[in-house]
């Protein structure tokens, strides 16, 4: 365009006003593709509760079963267990379970229904490993000479105490997940459900 | 050649610029005549490319994305990777290249991207040509993290399960966002097929378009050389570069003798050692993917450990924000801020040849801990090996982020007006 030549407002306004709308169509389109990446209706529905018989479980012993494709943890901790989270409360970064990972039911000293029996999510809160089970304690443990027995991640090292609270200065900012669970009798846990706002 | 065909080639050239763009790219684009064993690396990289499109074209025909249990409780994809390995006559060739190919890839690619650094190659004006190859090399990681899961083994779903889990440390928007990438509530089937649509076409569709970016900005400017000088300064009466010389068929040849011995070194690998130790292939991915338990001990490819160290060597929060926030940001600004060199390095000089002590003492730090923190992401974290990875984290960092001083105060050699040294025996 030569210098004298004037520019056409108004069409440049219809340009503008063009060009606008195209790309309001364009960011449009890609709302179905972006979309269609969430969860499905099939994996959004496919979250059922679990039932877990526990009349088999020892005392120390530990069971994992799935729920939503995650491991969930049962274990029968010992009373030496149970009495080692009062060494591990000033080590641990959240010791009262203030931060919401664990139902209301289960915000106590050994965050469960029942004192000896832990449910938990078996996903470590830093990137999603499942910690492997160090219940032997001290230096045969081979994590550290006063451990109090707990759980290492694998991935980035961190550790939690027999009631999931994680150690101070790792990199899982978050206590273990309490998931949803309640008692049916006194060995039966339905993972998942609460509807009795879980009165063991 | 016989008058028919260059009849031919004039009919082309009415209607399509074969033959300029054969001079522009190849028998009339000057390169400086003093290149040495680093300047094979580039053009290893585009055959590795290559190689990986073909051999992955070939494993499509026969691997199924699908994470659903078979009849015998194997899940399908793991299984027909397995059915490649024994049934498909040489797949089992096919699939090892592709496997090594991808180790090759990154072994090539850092070694091309060592040479920018010893020769300053990303300096004005090659500032673009640097980008484009930042760009390529993220994509490049996308690529190996995509195809990685694709097996369903046991590092593949918890290597895929830490990686989608880095994007939830994001404030706000983290949940929702490794949500939308999984497309489950887990790793799954959702993840593993778009996992497998990002690594066959998404993914190599950028790369492509990348790699012609990468060269076209590179014969824009020209090729820089083992003495970081233009040798665009001095021409002789044609326009052409006196220290030039055209890259076909001097480099061309020059980079078959490079294909040659890296053809070697690969098949040996392929035939002989396809894991590496371990390295390669990870011995726990030759179990299918179990999503109750993690392995032992889980740590990523070599190629990713460097920058997983990093990940893992930030432990304290910041900000009343998490440590594991802040892990995934010096993890990304690890791959990130190579792209700041061009403006990061203020020294005179371009060539190591050139440079003064201070530099060559930080890249060789730079370099030290590259290999330490590498070492260390391969191996299970403990309080001392963290320490060591924190020490060189943060020299790593400090490497870049100190260079707009220390490379102004460098002491600097002069450099010469025309290049120095000639791998070709024609010393001016």
């Amino acid at each position: 365009m030569s210098s004298d030549e004037k520019v056409d407002c108004g069409r440049r306004r219809l340009l503008v006003a063009t060009a606008a709308m195209g790309g309001l169509g364009g960011v449009a389109a890609a709302v179905p593709f972006v979309a269609s990446m969430l969860p499905s209706e099939r994996a959004k529905s496919a979250g059922a509760p679990v039932e877990v018989d526990i009349s088999k479980l020892a005392s120390g012993q530990m069971m994992t079963v799935e729920w939503r494709g995650k491991p969930v943890w049962i274990i029968n901790r010992t009373k030496e267990q149970l009495a080692s989270l009062q060494t591990t409360d000033s080590k641990v970064s959240d010791p009262h379970s203030e931060k919401k990972m664990q139902p209301d039911y289960c915000k106590n000293e050994t965050r469960s229904l029942k004192p000896e029996i832990l449910v938990a999510v078996g996903i470590c809160t830093h990137l999603g490993c499942s910690p492997s089970e160090k219940f032997k304690t001290g230096a045969e443990s081979g994590v550290a000479p006063d451990w109090a027995g707990g759980f290492v991640c694998p991935c980035h090292g961190s550790t939690f105490d027999m009631a999931g609270r994680v150690y101070k200065s790792k990199p899982a900012p978050d206590n273990l997940e309490i998931p949803p669970h309640m008692y049916l009798g006194d060995t039966r846990i339905v993972i998942g459900e609460d509807k009795n706002g879980g009165t063991a | 050649m016989s008058g028919h065909l260059k009849s031919l080639l004039g009919w082309v050239d009415e209607r399509f610029p074969l033959t300029a763009n054969w001079k522009a790219h190849l028998s009339e684009y000057y390169a400086p005549k003093n290149f040495n064993f680093w300047y094979f690396f580039g053009s290893l990289a585009l055959l590795v490319l290559v190689l990986q499109i073909v051999t992955g074209i070939f494993l499509v025909m026969h691997f199924k994305p699908d994470a659903s249990l078979n009849a015998a409780g194997v899940p399908v994809a793991f299984a027909s990777v397995e059915y490649i390995m024994r049934d498909v006559p040489w797949g089992w060739l096919i699939r090892y290249m592709h496997s090594t190919g991808a180790s090759a890839f990154f072994i090539v690619v850092y070694m091309h991207m060592f040479r920018g650094m010893l020769y300053g190659s990303y300096r004005k004006p090659r500032e673009l040509v640097w980008i484009f190859g930042m760009l390529i090399f993220l994509c490049l990681m996308a690529e190996a993290f995509f195809g990685y899961l694709l097996p369903w083994g046991q590092m593949s779903y918890w290597g895929a399960q830490v990686i989608v889990n880095l994007f939830s440390a994001i404030p706000f928007v983290g949940p929702d966002l490794s949500l939308w990438i999984r497309g489950d509530y887990v790793v799954g089937d959702a993840t593993l097929n778009r996992f497998f649509a990002f690594h066959v076409i998404a993914v190599p569709l950028v790369l492509l378009g990348l790699v012609a970016a990468h060269i076209l900005a590179l014969h824009e400017v020209g090729s820089n050389n083992p003495d970081g000088i233009e040798i665009k300064k001095k021409k002789n009466a044609q326009g052409i570069p006196l220290d030039g010389i055209p890259f076909h068929p001097y480099y061309t040849v020059k980079d078959i003798v490079g294909v040659v011995v890296f053809l070697m070194v690969f098949t040996v690998i392929v035939f002989f050692t396809p894991e590496v130790g371990g390295y390669f292939l990870e011995y726990n991915n030759f179990f299918p993917a179990n999503p109750l338990q993690t392995p032992p001990h889980i740590a990523p490819v070599w190629y990713f450990t460097p920058f997983y160290s990093i990940l893992r060597a930030v432990t304290y929060p910041l900000f009343g924000i998490d440590a594991k926030f802040w892990g995934v940001v010096a993890m990304g600004a690890s791959t990130l801020i190579f792209a700041f060199l061009p403006w990061l390095d203020r020294s005179p000089v371009k060539s190591i040849r050139y440079r003064g002590p201070i530099y060559k003492t930080f890249l060789a730090a730079f370099v030290i801990c590259f290999f330490i923190l590498g070492y260390l992401g391969v191996l299970p974290p403990t309080p001392a090996r963290t320490l060591v990875s924190q020490i060189c984290s943060v020299i790593y960092f400090a490497f870049f982020l100190l260079m707009p001083v220390y490379s102004r105060i460098d002491k600097c050699k002069p450099e010469p007006d025309r290049v120095t040294s000639s791998s070709h025996g024609v010393h001016k």
